[in-house]
């Protein structure tokens, strides 16, 4: 089957228990070469817990865990570098492997920041330590790309380049991505399969499908599911891989 | 053979045996030193070093070898640590200063009972750097190879998980197996350095030279030459000054050691005008 080659995570009924509660539980999900699985859910529904399941951060404590991805990068939701590390942008490309200088510099043109190089990473403002993030995980040419929020806090025009960026990685690289966003916009315009949680998976399927689904529409509330139809009514229209969405509408 | 008796006659100077195993201790605290400025574990040094005084009363009661005694109990209090951390809501801080003066506590009411043996608690807690012998020269070496070879070995693992451990673990740097080998190596430092520089004195010579170096570096692997080369440089500054003026070895290095900090605070422009 090729479908099973293709294969890079698959989680069977699977669950974190912390402090004598159920972080999030009943998840079960699979990821494929070449695919765009996105979660989406409000504050607390387990979409973190559910990424570190899937990278092996955290361990399972029910279900099952299996893992065929043989290089994964991980786009973390919050970093903090600690000021008593001196950390250039240079260095931080190279924290996990050993790729030259070549590499990385291609790696930070397509984020948009090769110019921040040599920088002090304690210097970089949010929105580019977060491209510098993107760059570092796409730098490794990674099968299974975790990207948890990863456009927080870059500026409007930036975000719709990344994400299409992200669209772009996920058929050039070949790669599997697993990505967190409250971007609705992005993940129903350019995502493959979409898994909505909250605790526990409330529901889940091609974006077309997710946004007539009761429990989303329950879960997001009237007011964002009307927006959905706008979104949709966007996507109909123009295609993402154009920067200009609004323009073309 | 003339070589030989060359060798011969350096190390049968006191003082020149001192410098040599000085510099060979302060290779090995450069590096790690930063390790334990970088994770903030200055606190987690002294603890250990202050656990090290169980070693050295538990060597004496039962005749066993100094270093080894120190370097067991030092690991033991390490991983005790560890897992307390995971079994209490207390802070890691208030484990360290529970775990911290409870040994030195035990360490000190044992050497009551040592009373046959004449103890030189000073020397225990400060070292005696011009007291060492060729075997310490060569322990300090082999030792500090070792835990050099090690430490390069698990360096990327170590570093990725500094900067954030969930991204090195996530990206294949097991850093749980890293982590555990790196609580090993301080425990390694300080059992071989216990008998130069004291127990109280240890994490100083870990933490002032890379705090030097973090002033003045811009770059993780500056800061850890930098850091090696102060720390260098504060036991032969340190040493000279002890022998010129008499004063105990072991503080010596340490205020040369702080007078460089001190130096490195001072912003770069100044030091440019100073030069003109």
């Amino acid at each position: 089957m090729l479908e099973n080659n293709n294969l890079l995570v698959k989680l069977d009924n699977c669950g974190v228990y912390k402090s004598s509660k159920w972080i999030v539980r009943g998840v079960s999900l699979e990821i494929h070469k070449g695919q765009i699985v996105t979660l989406i859910g409000p504050n607390g529904s387990g979409k973190t817990t559910s990424a570190k399941m899937i990278l092996k951060i955290l361990q399972s404590d029910e279900g099952q865990v299996e893992n065929y991805a043989i290089k994964m990068s991980y786009v973390p939701q919050k970093i903090n570098i600690d000021w008593t590390m001196p950390l250039r942008v240079i260095d931080f490309m190279k924290l996990t492997s050993h790729i030259n200088n070549l590499e990385i510099i291609d790696a930070l043109k397509l984020t948009g920041v090769d110019n921040l190089l040599y920088n002090d990473i304690h210097n970089l403002s949010g929105g580019e330590f977060q491209r510098v993030l993107i760059a570092r995980a796409i730098a490794k040419k990674p099968d299974l790309l975790v990207l948890d929020e990863p456009v927080q806090g870059v500026d409007f025009n930036g975000e719709i380049a990344l994400y299409n960026l992200i669209k772009k990685i996920s058929t050039t690289l070949n790669c599997g991505i697993l990505l967190i966003s409250h971007d609705l916009h992005f993940v129903m315009s350019a995502t493959d399969h979409v898994i909505c949680l909250n605790g526990h998976i409330c529901c889940s399927g091609t974006p077309k499908s997710i946004v007539k689904d009761s429990a989303y529409i329950e879960l997001f509330g009237e007011h964002k599911a009307t927006t959905l139809s706008l979104y949709q009514h966007d996507h109909d229209h123009s295609h993402e891989t154009d920067g200009s969405v609004s323009n073309n509408v | 053979m003339k070589q030989m008796g060359v060798f011969q006659i350096m190390f049968d100077d006191f003082f020149t045996r001192a410098l040599i195993a000085g510099i060979g201790i302060a290779i090995v605290a450069g590096p790690l030193g930063c390790l334990v400025i970088w994770r903030r574990l200055s606190y987690f040094g002294d603890t250990l070093s202050h656990s090290a005084l169980l070693g050295v009363t538990l060597a004496y009661s039962f005749s066993f070898n100094i270093t080894f005694s120190v370097f067991i109990i030092s690991a033991v209090i390490a991983l005790l640590l560890i897992n307390l951390q995971k079994r209490t809501k207390l802070a890691g801080d208030s484990l360290l200063g529970l775990l911290a003066h409870s040994t030195l506590a035990i360490g000190l009411v044992l050497i009551g009972f040592l009373t046959s043996i004449r103890f030189d608690l000073m020397g225990l807690l400060f070292g005696d750097i011009l007291a060492v012998n060729i075997e310490d020269i060569t322990l300090v070496y082999v030792g500090g190879v070792a835990i050099l070879t090690i430490l390069y070995f698990i360096w990327k693992s170590l570093f990725s998980a500094t900067v954030n451990y969930d991204l090195a673990a996530a990206e294949g740097m097991k850093p749980e197996v890293s982590n555990f080998i790196f609580t090993l190596l301080l425990a390694g430092v300080i059992a071989l350095s216990i008998k130069m520089i004291g127990a109280l004195l240890i994490t100083g010579l870990l933490l002032i030279p890379a705090a030097i170096a973090r002033n003045v570096s811009s770059s993780p692997r500056q800061m850890v030459i930098i850091a090696t080369l102060a720390g260098v440089v504060s036991v032969i500054a340190g040493l000279f000054v002890s022998l010129e003026i008499n004063t105990s070895s072991g503080p010596s290095i340490i205020v040369v050691a702080l007078i460089l900090f001190i130096i490195s605070l001072i912003p770069l422009e100044i030091k440019g005008q100073l030069q003109k």
